[in-house]
């Protein structure tokens, strides 16, 4: 009995070690790609036959046509903006419709699940002659408006949050006679640290990894391409032979960050999700 | 405390009028309020409000003189002029003479709509202001002031302080072209009528004939589109949901070591931007690619043999579901495992006392509890991959192209042949619109049933 328990132990840790490799696959290769010193796009064999770190040098120095350093700014600015427009509109609108009663209440709610089922680049196109009459096209500001916009609809986590702080505790505070404003502000956000960290990190991922937009908005201004636009474009044939290799080493260094925040975010997550205080 | 707020806010409707009412109660000055606006809480002393709606009647009546009139008309016909050469005597050549461009008359109307629309919830709102100070007035107490008009913005209707903003965002950057591409597909906005050059026209249903019914190439693209869609979002839901469980069945199993290990691992290819794994899996998969050099290092091919993962048709659709996989699971892992580890442990000890193995626990116990718990994930999730358009996109950007289909390729889904449609070299925005009108139908029908599943939803304010 012990015996055949040892087998199915091996057995499962055998298969769980299979099936990492093959998901770590993928991040090995473009790690080993991006050391890689013969220069071209594809060769014949897998292993390099020799290392380098000309690649990552080359990236951040070679910027005739593109400018990777620029591309990691332009999307660091349009996070940071987006992200903390994107957080005062969830939180705006998450406390009302879970802490008021009005009458555009149900129907905001309704609207807001409707407008989520139609495929979300459907309107791009719109939203692009929009912001050509508004002479914004192929602009940073264009795109931290429309990655903002859009987030007043994306209410439901936060609002799922805010209906768990007690709602008595709202009321005490109503009593001595703090106003809406006040209990918002001096209690609700106090207390809402773990989901204002989910959101801030969810708001600020979001330009790092969007691609349909820009590519859009864009066009061929490659002075305000933000990173996701770049590395697509640094596989396209015309650049492929040039800029393979540091392709891989673009991917590497945008993905260590992200990938920190992501974690990060997973954990708060939970711990929003899991209810804060309970009443 | 519940019941308090209920019997206030049945109180609350009683004294709200119609605007037809208040026409027939209100006196001389609330009866003006329908023609000037703000005139009864201007004249019974609430002077910067009664401006406030005056100023904007003002804004609107100059707003319609200028362009709002002339877009409603223009709404109607979408041009009439076509852009034409004449010849210029002066000079003696022929010039391009300017013509309608429908498509930003089309845009022209929609801000229209939008507009009236606003002006009208406005306008009733001044009734309602003027019936209030009215009625307020006559009970003999004092009018509130500007200041105190205010302070209540942040007191009893913080909702609209706080609400505004985002909703003007929502209205300009999602409803307004939402709206604007809705209506496109009712018109013969193709690559044949492209603004400036060409007008085009309201054409009624003609595009939903044209994709459902028709014999024509782009027809039948549709339902071999649809087709791949339905059988992709099948395969993608089905196989990710039950890959993820027994893969967190697998991490959580009682003789398994290291568990924190192997979670990171997993969630480790989730981390990383998606964009970046995907283009990273294309490159591997390219016919020259690594994972071919890979398989001729270790002979498994010969020297210049390959496999087409993404050239071939059938085998890309393969290798998408796959890669999909590798995409999915361990979204679904980190899910199944909270759920897993909810299940109440009597359920497996009786069950041990009756005799029962592995494979009848699993079937019995651990499948029907999963299931019941995530069934509205998991439509949520087929949803999803209705729309799945990063991982279609970044591996094969919906290729192989086919001679059969209409601008699509053989991984197509809707959703990414609409990508295709608007921002390709062919732009039919009209079939494109019509086709988004469909996936939303689609989507809309899936997620009615998971509603009518989900009692949280309907139950929504019990749970605070």
């Amino acid at each position: 009995m012990r015996f055949r328990k040892h087998v199915k132990n091996f057995f499962a840790h055998l298969l769980l070690v299979i099936l990492s490799i093959i998901w770590l696959f993928p991040v090995f290769w473009v790690v080993i790609t991006s050391f890689r010193g013969e220069k071209g796009s594809f060769v014949p064999y897998f292993w390099p036959e020799s290392f380098t770190i000309d690649n990552y040098v080359k990236l951040f120095t070679d910027t005739k046509q593109f400018y990777y350093a620029k591309w990691f700014m332009n999307t660091f600015i349009v996070a940071v903006c987006s992200c903390i427009l994107s957080t005062f509109y969830v939180l705006g609108i998450s406390y009302s419709v879970s802490r008021m009663r009005f009458k555009m209440r149900r129907p905001f709610m309704n609207v807001a699940l409707i407008l989520g089922m139609f495929p979300g680049f459907m309107s791009m196109i719109a939203v692009y002659y929009i912001l050509k009459g508004l002479n914004m096209t192929q602009s940073l500001l264009s795109l931290i408006l429309v990655y903002s916009a859009g987030a007043g609809l994306s209410f439901y986590i936060a609002k799922g949050f805010f209906d768990t702080i007690p709602k008595s505790i709202d009321e005490a505070a109503w009593i001595d006679g703090a106003s809406k404003w006040q209990v918002f502000t001096k209690i609700t956000i106090p207390l809402s640290r773990p989901m204002i960290i989910y959101t801030v990190l969810t708001s600020f991922l979001a330009p790092w990894t969007d691609y349909i937009f820009v590519s859009v908005i864009m066009g061929d201004n490659y002075d305000k391409y933000t990173i996701a636009l770049g590395l697509y474009k640094m596989l396209e044939r015309e650049f492929i032979v040039t800029w393979y290799n540091r392709f891989a080493a673009g991917a590497v260094i945008v993905s260590i960050p992200i990938a920190a925040l992501f974690m990060i975010m997973q954990r708060y997550y939970a711990e929003g999700v899991a209810g804060s205080i309970k009443g | 405390m519940g019941r308090i707020r209920m019997v206030n806010k049945d109180k609350g409707k009683r004294n709200r009028n119609s605007v037809v009412s208040i026409f027939f109660k209100g006196d001389f000055l609330t009866k003006l309020s329908f023609l000037i606006m703000g005139a009864s809480n201007f004249f019974r002393g609430q002077i910067i409000k009664g401006l406030l709606f005056l100023l904007a009647e003002l804004a609107y009546i100059y707003y319609m003189i200028t362009a709002g009139v002339s877009a409603f008309k223009g709404l109607r016909t979408l041009g009439t002029k076509e852009q034409s050469m004449v010849f210029d005597e002066s000079s003696g050549i022929y010039i391009v003479q300017k013509g309608d461009n429908s498509m930003l008359m089309l845009l022209a109307g929609v801000v229209a709509i939008a507009a009236t629309a606003l002006f009208l919830a406005i306008w009733k709102a001044s009734i309602n202001a003027a019936w209030e100070a009215e009625s307020i007035k006559k009970q003999g107490k004092k009018l509130p002031t500007f200041a105190m008009d205010v302070a209540s913005y942040f007191d009893k209707k913080l909702y609209r302080t706080l609400m505004s903003i985002p909703l003007l965002g929502i209205l300009l950057f999602n409803v307004l072209p939402l709206i604007f591409m809705i209506l496109i597909a009712f018109t013969n906005f193709d690559h044949n009528h492209q603004p400036p050059g060409n007008l085009f026209t309201w054409v009624g249903l003609d595009n939903f004939k044209t994709l459902l019914i028709s014999n024509e190439k782009i027809g039948k693209t549709f339902w071999g589109v649809l087709g791949w869609t339905l059988i992709w979002a099948v395969l993608a839901t089905g196989l990710n949901y039950i890959g993820g469980i027994l893969l967190a069945i697998l991490i959580n199993r009682d003789g398994t070591r290291l568990k924190g290990l192997w979670r990171t691992i997993f969630v480790t290819s989730i981390a990383i931007p998606q964009f970046v794994s995907l283009l990273v899996i294309r490159v591997m998969l390219n016919d020259n690619g690594a994972m071919n050099a890979l398989l001729r290092d270790i002979g498994i091919l010969g020297k210049e043999e390959y496999l087409p993962f993404l050239s071939d048709p059938t085998w890309a659709r393969f290798t998408v579901v796959i890669v999909n996989l590798w995409v999915g699971i361990p979204y679904t892992m980190l899910i199944a495992t909270g759920i897993l580890q909810n299940i109440p442990k009597e359920l497996y000890e009786s069950a041990k006392v009756d005799g029962a193995n592995a494979f009848v626990t699993f079937t019995r116990i651990t499948m029907p509890y999963v299931l019941f718990v995530t069934s509205p994930y998991l439509i949520t999730q087929f949803i999803g991959n209705i729309n799945n358009f990063n991982v279609i996109y970044f591996l094969t950007a919906g290729g192989p192209l086919s001679l059969d289909y209409y601008q699509a390729g053989k991984t197509d889904l809707l959703v990414t042949w609409l990508y295709r449609l608007t921002t390709g070299s062919v732009k039919d925005y009209s079939y494109a619109s019509a086709i988004g009108i469909l996936v939303f139908i689609l989507s809309a029908t899936f997620s009615l049933i998971t509603y009518r599943f989900t009692a949280s939803y309907k139950r929504e304010e019990e749970f605070q």
